[in-house]
């Protein structure tokens, strides 16, 4: 990435900016293939863009950055989508 | 344009400081998307100024630059004269602040940006409340919702800020919302291709700032037009074109539903409905929204 020599503060883009932000989450969706129609709706509405968008139109879910809000899941219209409670790793 | 067609390009990066369920990030994403990469940005404070995240990091995947609360109109047309100076007028130059910035206290540096035919795309997106510094009112919360500063509900209902900006007779101006990605992305689209000011508001509902439950984001914006809360609409060169439900609603084809439809899912309206109805409030509220849809029929139809 080019840096800048100038008299200012700049921040540089980083993925994860605030961390591994799927540890927000406590709800996970989780994606069931055989149901989804690859309406796409869930990828253009997720406020994370960790829906990815495969180059089938199908979709997979970035778990260590999705925060869980459930949009997703509230409009895919075929219920592809459901929200299970995260359970603790040990 | 259907959802397939929206390009892959992303600049809103995962692991980004946003509450689960914001508007302004999902808003974001079209934006860029419609824009592409060679955008440059203006952010004042508003809640986006904190989703970019910490130094030395961003969120961002595209140069912003963040400017005090008031000036984010006059530092974008900074940013296009620097850039005019340099003959690099194909960057898009994009201002982009809330409501609180937008209604309230950048509206000199809005208007002044208007007046002197800047060309810039000036974005509101308009959660209803000052929401980075904790809920208080802005001149575009409506009336009688609660926020930390109005706590028995708003007295006062909003402005009509697009119709200020119409005032200004600048060549493009559009009402969107985040409910309705493809329409957004074709306004956006569409302001790229004009030469001068262009001013897009954007409805966001804010799940912790509206009081509702993080999921239900697209629902609140779809209810804000199909209540007639907020209108979809364009204004190009002095003609006004209602879109989608709005347009139905405009021309009588579909009632709007009643507006308690909306609000009866936001806890920033509970007082209406508990411990008892408030019917005379109620009733103001859709008095006063049926009367800006009279008006918009007496202007436009
Ligand atoms: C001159 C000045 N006054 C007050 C503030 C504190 N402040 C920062 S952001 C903000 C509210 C922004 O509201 P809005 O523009 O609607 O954006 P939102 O936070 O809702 O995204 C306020 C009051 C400031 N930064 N500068
Ligand atoms: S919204 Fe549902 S059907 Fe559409 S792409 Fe997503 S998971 Fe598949
Ligand atoms: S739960 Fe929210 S953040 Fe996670 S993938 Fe779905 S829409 Fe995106
Ligand atoms: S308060 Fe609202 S607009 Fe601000 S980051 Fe949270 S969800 Fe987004
Ligand atoms: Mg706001």
């Amino acid at each position: 990435m080019k840096k800048y020599n100038v008299v200012t503060t700049i921040s540089y883009p980083k993925k994860g900016a605030m961390g591994k932000t799927g540890s927000w989450r406590i709800f996970r969706p989780i994606l069931d293939k055989a149901k989804c129609v690859k309406c796409l709706r869930c990828w253009i509405y997720c406020p994370e863009a960790t829906i990815i968008r495969n180059k089938d139109d199908t979709v997979s879910i970035d778990y260590e950055y999705c925060k869980g809000c459930g949009i997703c899941a509230n409009v895919c219209k075929v219920k592809a989508i459901t929200m299970e409670r995260e359970v603790k790793k040990k | 344009m259907a959802i397939k067609d929206l390009p892959d390009t992303e600049c809103v990066l995962p692991g980004s400081a946003a509450c689960p369920g914001c508007p302004a990030t999902m808003g974001l994403r079209i934006v860029f998307k419609a824009l592409g990469k060679n955008t440059i940005m203006v952010v004042p404070a508003c809640c986006t100024a904190v989703i970019e995240s910490l130094h030395p990091h961003t969120s961002f995947d595209i140069p912003v630059m963040n400017i005090a609360f008031e000036a984010a109109a006059a530092g974008a047309s900074g940013v296009e004269a620097a850039l005019r100076q340099q003959g690099k007028e194909d960057t898009t130059v994009v201002a982009w602040a809330g409501d609180g910035g937008t209604y309230d206290i950048g509206i000199q540096a809005l208007s002044g940006a208007l007046e002197r035919q800047t060309n810039f795309i000036y974005i509101c997106y308009n959660n209803q409340i000052y929401s980075n510094t904790g809920i208080q009112r802005s001149g575009a919360t409506p009336y009688g919702a609660w926020t930390t500063t109005t706590v028995d509900g708003k007295t006062e209902f909003r402005k009509e800020m697009g119709e200020i900006i119409q005032a200004h007779h600048i060549p493009y101006s559009a009402q969107a919302c985040v409910s309705y990605p493809e329409d957004l992305y074709n306004k956006l689209k569409k302001a790229k291709g004009i030469k001068g000011p262009k001013y897009i508001e954007i409805m966001a509902p804010c799940p912790p700032g509206w009081r509702f439950s993080m999921e239900k984001t697209v629902d609140m914006g779809i209810l804000a037009v199909e209540t007639g809360a907020w209108a979809l609409y364009e204004f190009e060169n002095d003609k006004m074109t209602f879109n989608g439900k709005s347009k139905l609603i405009l021309e009588k084809k579909i009632e709007r539903k009643p507006i308690e439809e909306w609000i009866k899912y936001q806890g920033r309206f509970r007082h209406l409905f508990k411990p008892e109805k408030d019917v005379k409030k109620l009733k103001a509220i859709e008095e006063h929204t049926d009367q800006m849809w009279e008006r918009y029929r007496a202007c436009y139809l």
